[in-house]
């Protein structure tokens, strides 16, 4: 089995959101970039598990500069068995997803893992770009996978339950919490990962179809209007008059 | 021609479809325009109902094949029916149904996609559409433009409220091939009793203050009393004290509720991450100086195991009142 995650790098979830002067980039100064954690806890932990399971490869893939291989390195780590970073700015979920599909084309993978979001731009958009492309099925938001065979077994977070799917060989999939269990990298899985491939692929050209205008910071809060805890009824009554959200 | 596809997921309408109408109405009222709706599959009910939220048209491809969603044969359909109406934007809902499709459908129709949008900034001449939405978990808000010719935008839920300004219009059947769906369902599974917590509207929310599992009835007599769905913190729900779909943040589900109860919860940035675009937030914690309050609109400083009896009592006074 040949299984390919797709890994993105993302702010750290305590980092503080800033942007360039004139608002059109996110100003990543002084902050410390992690594994988005979708494709880190879920993802890869799972395409380890299948490969522990059965057999076969997993290729940890990357749209993004060289200071992403720290990153890269941590997925080998983990357990991907090969890395590939396709060198450039992942700009968009358009030119990301473009990339990832051009390269996944050629190597016929059995499975292609996304994490279900990236923590910063909250798209949710790659996963079924990518299947867009490569013509194959898409499940999001899978919170448990397993292969019988050729055939998967998967099951997808829908609004208020799960729905249970089955699908062949080769497809997309989105990883969801409850996948799998998040792994911590052991000093022996560090030290193979230094000498583990790091392939370095040009990206192909891409037209933007959507630009950035600008990012906003929310006002500030108002602050807290604190309501003395043995009088409910003045909550009430505040969230009835003033707040009208009873 | 703004397109809305009216999601049905399992053959029934929820306020996501209602949503997505209504915000495709006042978008092509922006474009100067008409708004068609589009239904996959059966449904219970009157789809021409949907005209009432200002669809001029409504379209339905009726075809058995589209009660599973496969999202090859769904986005080959909607990208057939796009193409029959001439559709400049597609509008559909940022759902765990719209977040399998939009993607594929974008890239099916060379159109430019945001996802999640919270509203429309500005519709120009040339073609633009400019829309916001919410980003780094709700730490921000984003603005772009889509220049390419087709548009396509998934709406937040709760983003819109659905308005009823129209008449149920006669529903035109289309007849688009359907390819034989790759993905079979084979079980769904699904939580009765409370809407959903994407689509909530009340949430009542607690963390690790509430000491032990066993302690949850006084939140579920408070969300009860409120008509409200229940959410929890991570720790809670890692430890098994609450299901996994309770779990809200940023490593969990991102909500909006118009009401949020944030009960035992410290505020952890990563929390606050998954509710902080809600309208209201009301804390309630023991501890004056809890991250939470700072981001909270009331705040109770108490404890918990009194307060919230307290509250519920209060609410049940009012709701016998109204
Ligand atoms: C990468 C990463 C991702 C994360 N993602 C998420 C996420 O998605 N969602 C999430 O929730 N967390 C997330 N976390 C965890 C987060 O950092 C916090 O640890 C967590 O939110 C704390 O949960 P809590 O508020 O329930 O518990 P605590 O922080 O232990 O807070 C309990 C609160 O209850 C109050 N309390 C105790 N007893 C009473 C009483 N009798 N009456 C009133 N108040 C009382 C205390 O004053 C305290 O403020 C993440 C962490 C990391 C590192």
């Amino acid at each position: 089995m040949k299984f390919l995650v797709c890994i993105s790098q993302t702010p750290d979830t305590t980092a503080r959101v800033a942007f360039t002067p004139d608002g059109k980039a996110y100003d990543g100064t002084g902050v410390t970039f992690i594994m988005n954690p979708y494709d880190e806890w879920y993802a890869l932990v799972r395409a380890c598990e299948l490969r522990e399971a059965l057999g076969g490869t997993v290729v940890a893939l990357n749209v993004g500069p060289a200071a992403n291989e720290t990153t890269i390195r941590k997925a080998l780590a983990i357990g991907a068995d090969e890395a590939v970073r396709i060198d450039a700015e992942p700009t968009s979920s358009a030119f990301t997803a473009r990339q990832i599909a051009e390269y996944a084309r050629s190597e016929n993978f059995d499975l292609i893992f996304l994490g279900k979001e990236t923590i910063d731009y909250n798209g949710a958009e790659v996963g079924a770009m990518v299947a867009e492309y490569l013509d194959l099925p898409y499940i999001a938001f899978a919170s448990k996978l397993d292969l019988e065979g050729n055939r998967a077994v998967v099951e997808r977070d829908i609004e208020g339950g799960v729905e249970v799917v089955e699908v062949d060989l080769p497809f997309v999939v989105s990883a969801a919490k409850g996948m799998a269990e998040q792994r911590i990298p052991n000093m022996r899985g560090i030290m193979m990962a230094r000498t583990k491939p790091l392939k370095v692929v040009p990206p192909v050209p891409v037209e933007e179809p959507v630009q950035v205008v600008k990012f906003t910071l929310p006002p500030p809060k108002a602050g807290v209007k604190l309501v003395n805890p043995e009088d409910m009824d003045e909550l009430v009554r505040l969230l009835h008059e003033e707040a009208k959200v009873i | 021609m703004v397109l809305v596809y009216a999601e049905s997921p399992r053959g029934q309408f929820k306020k996501a479809a209602f949503e997505a109408v209504t915000f495709g109405k006042k978008l092509a009222d922006q474009m100067g325009c008409p708004c068609a709706a589009v239904v996959l599959g059966p449904v219970q009910g009157d789809p021409g109902e949907l005209g009432r939220y200002g669809a001029s048209r409504v379209l339905q491809v009726s075809d058995d094949a589209l009660q599973t969603l496969d999202s090859q044969s769904y986005t080959q359909v909607l990208a057939e029916v796009a193409r029959q109406v001439g559709a400049e934007v597609v509008v559909m809902s940022h759902t765990s149904t719209g977040k399998t499709l939009a993607g594929r459908v974008a890239v099916r129709l060379k159109a430019g996609l945001v996802s999640g949008v919270s509203g429309v900034s500005e519709v120009s001449g040339d073609g633009r559409l400019v829309v916001r939405k919410s980003v780094f978990s709700g730490k921000a808000t984003a603005e772009y433009a889509i220049i390419s010719p087709i548009k396509v935008l998934s709406l937040m839920g709760n983003a819109i409220r659905p308005e009823v300004e129209g008449q149920a219009v006669p529903v035109e059947a289309l007849s688009v091939a359907v390819p034989a769906p790759r993905v079979r369902v084979r079980e769904v599974r699904t939580v009765e009793g409370r809407v959903p917590l994407p689509e909530a509207e009340v949430v009542v929310s607690a963390g690790r203050g509430m000491k032990d599992p066993s302690n949850w009835g006084i939140v579920e007599e408070l969300a009860d009393v409120l008509g409200a769905t229940t959410a929890c913190s991570r720790p809670v729900a890692d430890s098994h004290w609450r299901p996994h779909h309770e779990h809200v943040g940023q490593t969990g589900i991102a909500i909006r509720p118009n009401l949020y109860i944030a009960i035992g919860i410290s505020g952890a940035i990563q929390h606050l991450a998954g509710v902080n675009n809600s309208k209201v937030i009301v804390v309630i914690n023991k501890d004056p100086e809890a991250p939470f309050f700072k981001a909270a609109d009331y705040g109770v400083v108490g404890d918990l195991f009194e307060v919230v009896p307290r509250l519920t009592e209060s609410i049940r006074k009012f709701k016998a009142a109204q």
